[in-house]
């Protein structure tokens, strides 16, 4: 039974609930619920115990909602837990009513199990090497979970390499372990990152910028010189170019490229160009 | 005073094997049933109230896999690094390609037809193959160029006289 809340009584920590759908690519705060699609209807316009007549009221579609990073799933609702914008993937075929997520920003990454990252050796331990990746903890990587590995052939993997790697197992409970092979057991360009270049950090949110289908940063960037990138979801990125210069200017130019205008980059690019 | 009162045997002893295979079916099952409901009274189980389950159609997911389409994590520009440059193509033309799968039908290259016609000769290639020599002058080819193949056995005739 929806009743209409007097706005007096709205308290500061939990105010009215909002249509999902109504705030999106909005910038939402911690602490706020969003309702979604079906219940809207529900809790009516908000007049004085107006409610829409519905032919069938007891048949509701239930569409599953995936809920994404920074919300939370609160009863029938969504809780935001991070603060940025609030964003909406609607699913090209099937049943699922569709992706929402918050667009936020930190330079703190949280091992998610799936995700591609960089790491690097920093202990190696009877079978298992102890690799760092910027999160809580050090993940283990096992000496087998290397392509064509046997008991007898180890990989060639010493402390203080680099490893693009993806998460097997990553939740708050348990250590995580990462792999570098995928489930058919073929590398897939995983493994030891070769020697030279430059690692650097990064915020989380400027490497899905970068890795996003339609970015001109990483096109702009192709056409200057040959060069080799690798994006770990963890904010690291490793570069490397011919010489040291070309590396050090690149380097500069991604980490820069997060606060400058589309205007400042072009000009940036123009001038690299000339010289 | 003997005859009245029958020799008590115990129900462990009863439970044993060979007293039970002169029992009925139908007494084992009631013997079975008992067992189960001992055995069932012995689990603990919670004295509420039914709650209603609410069917969560809400799932939580910490990746952003889902959400995004992002591209493969390792680049190559101006053929710095050639495998790379391969895997690149790979891998995001396998995410554009789950996409398109449904649209695509499959074009044959060769008909059904045609596919009917060359089994029909391989059959009789096939069978040449393993047929002893005595009988491979029975693969003679046709008026048409098909090849068939053998007709009839060679069986001992008897002499007539």
């Amino acid at each position: 039974m929806a009743e209409a809340v007097p706005f007096g009584a709205e308290s500061l920590a939990g105010g009215r609930a909002r249509a999902a759908r109504r705030v999106l690519d909005q910038v939402v705060l911690p602490g706020e619920e969003l309702l979604l699609p079906e219940q809207e209807d529900v809790e009516g316009p908000g007049g004085a115990g107006e409610r829409p007549l519905r032919l069938n009221a007891g048949a509701r579609s239930r569409l599953r909602v995936v809920c994404g990073p920074g919300l939370r799933r609160c009863g029938d609702r969504l809780l935001v837990t991070k603060c940025g914008r609030l964003r909406h993937k609607d699913p090209g075929s099937g049943s699922s009513g569709g992706v929402y997520w918050v667009d936020s920003q930190q330079k703190r990454y949280v091992p998610v199990k799936g995700d591609h990252v960089i790491g690097i050796v920093t202990a190696k331990s009877g079978d298992i090497f102890k690799v760092d990746v910027g999160g809580s903890e050090p993940a283990s990587l096992s000496y087998l979970a290397f392509e064509g590995a046997t008991k007898r052939n180890r990989p060639n993997v010493q402390v203080g390499d680099l490893i693009y790697g993806q998460f097997v197992v990553a939740n708050k409970d348990m250590e995580p372990e990462m792999v570098c092979i995928d489930s058919c057991g073929r590398a897939n360009g995983m493994g030891v990152i070769g020697h030279d270049g430059l690692l650097f950090k990064v915020t989380l949110g400027l490497i899905r910028k970068l890795l996003a289908p339609d970015c001109e940063i990483i096109q702009e960037v192709g056409r200057l010189y040959p060069l080799e990138i690798v994006f770990g979801m963890n904010g690291r990125i490793w570069v490397k170019a011919k010489t040291i210069q070309q590396t050090l200017i690149l380097a500069n130019i991604l980490e820069a490229c997060e606060h400058m205008t589309a205007d400042q980059r072009k000009q940036i690019f123009a001038r690299l160009a000339e010289s | 005073m003997a005859a009245e009162r029958k020799t008590k045997l115990s129900k462990n002893l009863l439970r044993m094997k060979f007293m039970q295979r002169g029992l009925d079916s139908e007494t084992k099952k009631q013997l079975e049933e008992e067992e189960k409901k001992i055995i069932s009274e012995e689990h603990w189980y919670l004295d509420l109230p039914e709650l209603k389950e609410k069917e969560s159609v809400i799932i939580e997911e910490q990746s952003f896999l889902l959400c995004e389409d992002l591209l493969y994590g390792r680049m190559s520009f101006r053929g710095f690094n050639p495998e790379v440059e391969k895997l690149m193509l790979q891998m995001n033309a396998k995410n554009k390609a789950e996409e398109e799968d449904e649209d695509e039908v499959v074009e044959l290259d060769v008909s059904d037809e045609e596919m009917a016609r060359r089994y029909e000769t391989l059959v009789g290639t096939i069978g040449k193959k393993f047929a002893k020599k005595r009988d491979r002058a029975n693969y003679e080819e046709d008026e048409n160029g098909d090849i068939r193949p053998v007709k009839a056995k060679k069986m001992f005739l008897k002499p007539q006289d």
